[in-house]
């Protein structure tokens, strides 16, 4: 027995793996996540050579709760509060697209004073989930202002959304039919103020952070997503829009009352990491114009809820119906037999479908780019998982 | 006034909402609009095409969508329902990759919002649905079409549009484990949403039940 075969059989007694020099050895894998405070409850694998990672592989899931599976158990109405839970800053959108859905199955017309009012919860709410993103956004790029203010200034409109639905954030407000109760007295001018008051902080956060020139070398030209690409990739909401293509739910498909607003897609054509930063900054502002039309084109009084019969259904059928929520479209693909239970429900988010675009972007890129370009995706892993 | 200028024209525009929004962007199918302009009720009758009945005119632009569609491929599509902004299509799955990619060269829709896979084990099958969308074309924004196959829910096995559409990547992934339906050509059909040592049925077939319901 040679020397060399001496060695070999001793590691196999010792129960040692014999390892081999080879090619692969120069790239080193690293786990990002579950666990890391930063990625979410959400886990993905990088293989690097040197600074440069060659390898991604998202590993979603962690926060998987069937929701889809729950919504056969349950009839129409029972759903609303648990398919908030996926994304709960923006729980008045989640349940937007649904109540739409649910509202073309059942045939149910919603009064005209509702569809404003969901509206305006759904804008409102968008906000809160756009600034508690920017928030974390800001505090993972090594920017803590950024963290502080946007959370402060997101109480003020939590505040303003606890007045119109009695919850800080589960609001389960949006229901088919319509709103579940009207605005109270003197919600008008007080949404009034905030929003005047946000407009000249969003100005603020312009100065402070999005012309911070560190945060500039950190993301302008990285990580570019060609139209093309993210076309293919079939991205949605801000990532498509800082890629160049203005295409926003609202506009495309005007739901409600959304066709008689006056506003305009905002997109950018630079499509690297700083564009699809900025983009759901340009929506907030956006969103303010939004708000204050849909406050002054509301009719005084009227329905806010159309009348239900106890347990809704309607006949079999299917519907798809979607809404622009803060990370893109979100649709609703529900299926009924006939009975007050859907048949199958389907979720599509936006997250989900902007996880597509996390491989194709982080490849070829550095390792120190990678907090900002995850980030920049706008991805929300409980929403992915559903 | 518009009823003799109507009758004059009729073979012209025999489509008058499609002509208004589709002409400019739409080359391909308003060719083909003109030679079926005439011909468009013939295949309407022969498929069942489930007009919505209070407003008959509305879906004349989806309509233009479909006729060319089968005109090309005949009776391997089957069109389930046309409504505004929305279509449904089935086809049979041999042939689902070759009218995928007559859809996107051609209708213009080019990427992929959801896939669902529906149990049904009355029929004994699963349905798997793509809503495409568009992000090239304007007017076609605000339009989904459903494309639909159906596989038998015992051997259930489809082929992967992951070829036509990059978009189908991770929702056909996620297809196959919640409703087992297994992809041919995809390159992971495995584990995504669900735990590692997940040993159960794939939860979203009908057989399988939450505990306690």
């Amino acid at each position: 027995m040679s020397e060399q075969e001496e060695r070999i059989s001793e590691t196999t007694r010792l129960g040692l793996e014999i390892v081999k020099e080879a090619e692969e050895d120069r790239l080193m894998t690293l786990s990002v996540g579950p666990q890391h405070p930063g990625s979410g409850h959400f886990r993905f694998t990088v293989k690097v050579d040197g600074d440069y990672i060659v390898d991604c592989d998202p590993d979603p899931g962690y926060v998987h709760r069937g929701e889809e599976k729950m919504c056969e158990y349950r009839n129409f109405i029972q759903n609303i509060p648990h398919l908030e839970r996926p994304v709960i800053h923006d729980s008045s959108n989640i349940t937007y697209s649904y109540s739409l859905a649910v509202e073309e199955l059942v045939k149910i017309d919603v009064p005209r004073r509702a569809q404003f009012i969901r509206a305006i919860a759904s804008e409102l709410n968008r906000q809160i989930y756009t600034l508690y993103w920017l928030a974390i956004y800001g505090i993972f790029l090594g920017h803590s202002t950024m963290f502080m203010w946007p959370t402060g200034d997101r109480e003020l409109i939590i505040d303003l959304m606890e007045a119109l639905t009695g919850a800080r954030v589960t609001h389960a407000y949006n229901i088919p039919g319509g709103v579940r109760n009207d605005i109270p007295y003197g919600f008008k001018d007080r949404c009034l103020r905030q929003v005047s008051y946000f407009e000249k902080r969003l100005k603020e956060y312009e100065d402070i952070f999005y012309n911070n020139p560190l945060l500039r070398q950190r993301t302008e030209g990285v990580a570019i997503l060609t139209k093309e690409d993210a076309i293919k990739l079939g991205v949605t909401g801000s990532v498509l829009r800082a890629s160049g293509v203005p295409y926003d739910i609202r506009k495309a498909e005007p739901y409600d009352i959304y066709d008689e607003i006056d506003f305009n897609v905002q997109y950018l054509k630079t499509c690297d990491s700083f564009a699809r930063a900025y983009v759901p900054l340009l929506d907030m502002r956006e969103s303010c114009h939004i708000i204050t039309q849909l406050l002054d084109k509301m009719p005084e009084s009227g329905e806010v809820r159309a009348k239900l019969q106890p347990n809704p259904k309607g006949p079999p059928g299917e519907a798809y119906r979607r809404v622009e929520s803060g990370r893109g479209a979100l649709g609703y693909y529900i299926v009924s037999d006939g009975t007050p239970r859907p048949y199958r429900v389907k979720i599509s988010v936006g997250s989900f479908r902007n996880l597509l675009a996390l491989p194709h972007l982080l490849v070829g890129s550095k390792l120190g780019d990678m907090p900002s370009v995850y980030w920049s995706l706008n991805y929300w892993p409980v929403e992915a998982d559903r | 006034m518009s009823k003799p200028d109507g009758s004059s024209q009729g073979n012209d525009n025999g489509n008058p909402a499609s002509s208004v929004t589709s002409n400019k962007d739409l080359p391909t199918t308003s060719e083909k609009q003109g030679e079926t302009g005439s011909v468009v009720p013939k295949p309407s009758n022969s498929t069942s095409v489930q007009v919505t009945s209070e407003k008959a005119e509305l879906p004349q632009f989806e309509k233009g969508i479909i006729d060319s569609l089968v005109s090309k491929f005949g009776d391997s599509i089957k069109v389930v329902y046309v409504k505004p902004l929305r279509i449904k299509i089935e086809v049979p799955s041999k042939d689902i990759v070759e009218i995928a990619s007559h859809i996107r060269d051609e209708s213009g829709f080019d990427h992929a919002e959801s896939v669902s896979a529906t149990d049904y084990p009355k029929t004994g099958d699963i349905e798997v649905i793509y809503h495409l969308g568009s992000y090239t074309r304007e007017n076609l924004s605000s339009h989904i079409l459903a494309l639909s196959t159906r596989t038998d829910r015992n051997n259930a096995r489809l082929p992967s549009l992951i070829e036509v559409f990059k978009s189908v990547e991770y929702h056909e992934r996620e297809s196959f484990e919640m409703v087992g339906v297994y992809f041919d050509n995809h390159p992971r059909n495995d584990r995504f949403l669900l735990p590692e040592d997940w040993a159960d049925i794939p939860p979203l077939r009908k057989e399988f039940r939450i505990k306690g319901r």
